[in-house]
């Protein structure tokens, strides 16, 4: 963490609401009084600004400011939270006496002395707040996306593009004397396209981009000009496309944004939660082998400028890269505090959470497996019949029997080692443990997505990355409504 | 202070700041859960939120510009900072021609929905344990193949919706919103399987027994044990309730107005016309009794109603809000859904497809070779072209009986003749959510598989 990164916050929570060290140590005091085995506070100051433009028009342009803070306590595998939009010292002292119900016994324990990570240079170093740049150049990007999607092609019938920015300020602190803070900005430009066929047919396509850097860093046409040349050439070829084949092939994936077959079919399995409480299919089976050799997944927090970046997780851990499957060998989980603790490991800097309305969990950071050695047009080339999948819309899995699914913007058929005709509606479907020992061939291509993707656990979204390099997998069921 | 006071002094605020008109909405919440797993409470949660919403609307030539604000900070400073941001932020956007307030029809009566139940605000958190404690036990309890879980919970919340604006109209309501789940996880022969069952109630006492929850939760669990693939090919498709249920909120994204005017609803254009078989029937209303979707005004101030939208499989009308009504040349249904960190979005209140006769068994001892799909997931929907592919689990129907549960498959089709091609309704209209229906029969669907 960089020093700046952590002044920010700690002199807006000083300043703003009279939060200095000695709160801090009197709620953590008050949650204390009770025998706990942890407590921690986390503060929170954001930022949130949307706008969206539609029918050529800035239709929606929406900000929210909110602040808040939650106290959580732990007691064994027990927890007790109790957050509120309040910042002050008779709220925080309410909240601590709240959440240290959990616990039955009295406590007398004494805090240590406060401690932090040592500095790093921050991951997101930004001069100015994303969501404090002026609105003349946000709305300004949104009409030059707008008009240059129209101009692209005259089948092309309705753009919304959307700019997202915010800027989170966090201070964290714990019983155990651990504190951090940080300031992270976040942007996003996403945009939707419509074409419609002479005949009347529609087909949409979505692109986007976006990570943890200043405003300026969309503003570029030469860099969000190809994102959109990509929503308007797919929703263009989806036009032509053919309802999807169903039955069981061989599947190449793209590089990049398709990396959430790894997020859905292994990454969430091999979250400690689950894993502590045995439901997930991957439960036990560290050293095991459980995708094919040459498959290495990981995990990393620490990529400058990454969505799914953090200087520090939201426990105050500093993130780290973590090698879950290598070489087809299980060998890691993702960690936060509680289920480290209660599995004698490590916490690896993966305790993320929406907002200060929410528990922390265990959740994925940038998730990807590392390039292999085939070149990839070989890769398309060995394959007989089957589907290129280029690009999703996201995906589901059932963590407990491995099952998880997801969905195609943009397929092709692949005939004869060459790719055919586009297909819509396209679902991959499969299990977990299974896929990544069906992995036959490895692309040396590795590319992160964009910069768009979100995930959902438990009702909390939180920003992630995803990777892979080509890559071909066989025996996936594949969904589609022709037979 | 008071919500309303709130709220109206947030518009006093940006009509001195230059707002030609605005609305306010201030939620007040506060949240409880608990969880328990196996023996042990998992955790305790409580929270308190405010949020104050703003939205204003700038005159200038062409029409008006608009923009919303939001905070959780209710003090004097932040509502004036809230205030001069939103008209600032106006300003920058381009004036739109249908933007603007309602402007007239606002709810006059405001009737008593019974959202919620007074007693219940007493419940203290052991009260709250020992109901999810039952669930639990009863899942853990109810077969020894039910060998783990994630847990049972139980989540309260009780709201506070207040909304004004500058044509007059200001009005309030209470709701709460009680969710009983478990989630238990059956194993055999090496492989698990879990599934959920839930309770959801605006009065607690109208929530069912936890040892119900817990039983039914296990029930689903064990019988997806033994599941496995079967052969692609076209099948006819039964869905229970609770997907049937999915299948209806995939297609209210199709009937909103917004969706309708965005060109992206398979359904526009559509209006008057067949779009499903004769014995489909949708209703939405924002007035059911106790319903889990009713509120007594829409998040414009409109009065809430009952509005046919299918009719024997004729598309009667879409939800609309008052822009979307604008742009099409409507009236709005009372159907804007109001958050305070964003401008009204069309939304159902209480939607579900009408129930017609007889009950799952009956749909499935009518079937004699088919899918009955108990469990959907994944967000293959489509709603620009209709198109549906969605992973899928249940059973596969040989002889009008249950044969073997089914997993890791797709079904597939397009949503449009889906609905065209829906040849039994069922009775069993189960409320779960704002969102309901009774099991439905798809006479041939797509089923890929092995």
């Amino acid at each position: 963490m960089s020093a700046a990164q952590r002044e920010l916050p700690v002199r807006l929570f000083r300043e703003r609401f009279g939060i200095d060290e000695n709160a801090l140590d009197a709620a953590l005091g008050v949650a204390l009084e009770k025998q706990l085995d942890y407590a921690d506070l986390f503060f929170e100051s954001s930022a949130r600004e949307t706008l969206l433009i539609e029918d050529g028009l800035v239709r929606v342009s929406e900000r929210h400011s909110g602040q808040g803070v939650g106290v959580r306590a732990i007691c064994g595998e027990r927890q007790g939270y109790a957050h509120t939009d309040e910042i002050s010292a008779p709220s925080l002292r309410l909240a601590a006496q709240e959440a240290r119900a959990i616990a039955e016994a009295g406590g007398q324990r004494k805090l240590p002395a406060r401690s932090q990570s040592p500095a790093r240079p921050s991951l997101y170093p930004t001069a100015t707040a994303p969501t404090d740049e002026p609105l003349d150049a946000k709305i300004a990007l949104l009409n030059e996306v707008d008009r240059y999607a129209r101009a692209r092609d005259p089948r092309i019938r309705q753009v919304v593009a959307r700019l997202s920015c915010e800027q989170r300020l966090l201070m964290m602190a714990a019983s155990d004397g651990g504190w951090a803070a940080d300031t992270r900005p976040l942007v996003r430009l996403d945009c939707q396209v419509i074409a419609e066929a002479p005949g009347g047919r529609r087909e949409m396509a979505f692109q986007g981009m976006g990570g943890r850097f200043e405003l300026g860093g969309l503003l570029d046409a030469q860099k969000w000009r190809p994102m959109v040349d990509e929503a308007v050439r797919v929703a263009l070829l989806n036009l032509e496309a053919a309802p999807c084949p169903a039955g069981t092939m061989s599947v190449v994936l793209a590089p990049g944004f398709p990396g959430i077959l790894l997020h859905e079919a292994v990454g969430h399995g091999l979250e400690g939660d689950f894993n502590r409480k045995g439901s997930s299919a991957f439960a036990g089976r560290i050293g095991e082998r459980v995708a094919a050799p040459g498959v290495t997944v990981v995990d990393d927090g620490t990529l400058p400028g990454r969505r799914g970046s953090l200087n520090v997780d939201d426990e105050g851990t500093p993130t780290r890269r973590t090698v879950l499957i290598e070489d087809g060998v299980l060998t890691g989980y993702l960690q936060d505090r509680l289920n480290a603790r209660l599995m004698g490991q490590r916490p690896t800097g993966n305790g993320r959470r929406e907002s200060y309305a929410h528990l922390p969990l265990p959740r994925m950071t940038n998730t990807f497996m590392l390039a292999g050695p085939d070149a990839p047009e070989d890769i398309i080339r060995s394959v007989q019949r089957g589907l290129y999948a280029a690009f999703f819309s996201g995906g589901q899995v059932d963590i407990t029997n491995g099952k998880f699914v997801f969905h195609c913007i943009e397929a092709y058929r692949i005939e004869d080692g060459r790719i055919g005709q586009p297909v819509r509606g396209a679902t991959l479907i499969g299990n977990g443990p299974d896929v990544l020992r069906r992995v036959s061939r490895i692309g040396c291509d590795l590319a992160l997505d964009a910069g768009l993707g979100t995930c959902g656990k438990e009702g909390q979204s939180v920003p992630v990355g995803v990777g892979l390099p080509t890559l071909r997998v066989d025996e996936l069921t594949v969904g589609g409504a022709a037979l | 202070m008071s919500g309303l006071a709130l709220a109206r002094r947030a518009l006093e605020r940006a009509a001195e700041r230059g707002a030609a008109s605005a609305d306010a909405v201030l939620v007040q919440s506060e949240t409880h859960e608990v969880c328990v797993r196996g023996e042990q409470t998992d955790s305790v949660q409580r929270a308190r939120q405010r949020c104050l919403g703003l939205r204003v609307f700038v005159a200038c030539q062409g029409g008006l510009q608009q923009a919303c604000a939001s905070t959780s900070d209710l003090s004097e400073a932040s509502v004036l900072q809230l205030a001069e941001g939103a008209v600032a932020a106006a300003r920058a956007s381009a004036p739109d021609p249908l933007a603007g307030l309602p402007g007239a029809n606002y709810a006059r009566e405001l009737p008593d929905l019974a959202l919620c139940e007074t007693a219940d605000r007493g419940m203290t958190a052991g009260q709250r344990i020992e109901m999810a404690r039952q669930a639990e036990r009863a899942a853990r309890g109810a077969d020894p193949r039910i060998v783990n879980s994630e847990g049972s919970s139980l989540r309260s919340r009780f709201g506070h919706f207040h909304y004004a604006n500058t044509d007059g109209f200001a009005g309030s309501y209470q709701s709460a919103f009680h969710a009983l789940d478990s989630r238990p996880i059956a194993a055999e022969n090496g492989a698990q399987q879990t599934d959920f069952w839930r309770s959801v109630a605006r009065r607690s006492d109208e929530l069912q027994a936890p040892e119900e929850v817990g039983r039914r939760a296990a029930q689903r669990a064990l019988a997806r044990l033994g599941a496995r693939r079967i052969s692609t090919c076209r099948a006819p498709v039964i869905f229970d309730p609770l997907c049937a249920r999915s299948l209806l909120a995939n297609l209210a994204a199709a009937l909103s107005g917004d969706a309708v005017c965005r060109q992206s609803s398979f359904l526009a254009g559509k209006l008057g016309e067949t779009i499903a078989c004769d014995a489909l029937h949708i209703t939405d209303d924002g007035r059911r009794a106790g319903g889990l979707g009713s509120r007594p005004f829409d998040g414009e101030g409109l009065p809430t109603r009952q509005t046919r939208l299918v009719q024997g499989g004729r598309l009667q009308s879409f939800l609309l809000d008052s822009y979307s009504a604008r742009k099409l040349g409507l009236q709005s249904t009372g159907n804007a859904l109001r958050g305070p960190s964003a401008g009204p979005e069309v939304a159902p209140t209480n939607l579900w497809i009408e129930p017609g006769t007889g009950d799952l068994e009956d749909l499935v001892r009518g079937t004699e070779r088919g899918l009955l799909v108990t469990g959907l997931f994944g967000q293959g929907f489509n709603p620009v072209s209709g198109d549906f592919s969605r992973g899928a689990s249940g059973h596969w129907i040989e002889g009008g009986e249950r044969s073997h549960p089914v997993e890791e498959i797709t079904v597939a089709g397009n949503l449009g003749e889906m609905l065209c091609a829906v040849d039994a309704v069922g009775g069993d209209l189960l409320w779960l959510g704002p969102i309901a229906a009774p099991s439905l029969r798809v006479a041939s669907l797509a089923v890929a598989g092995a």
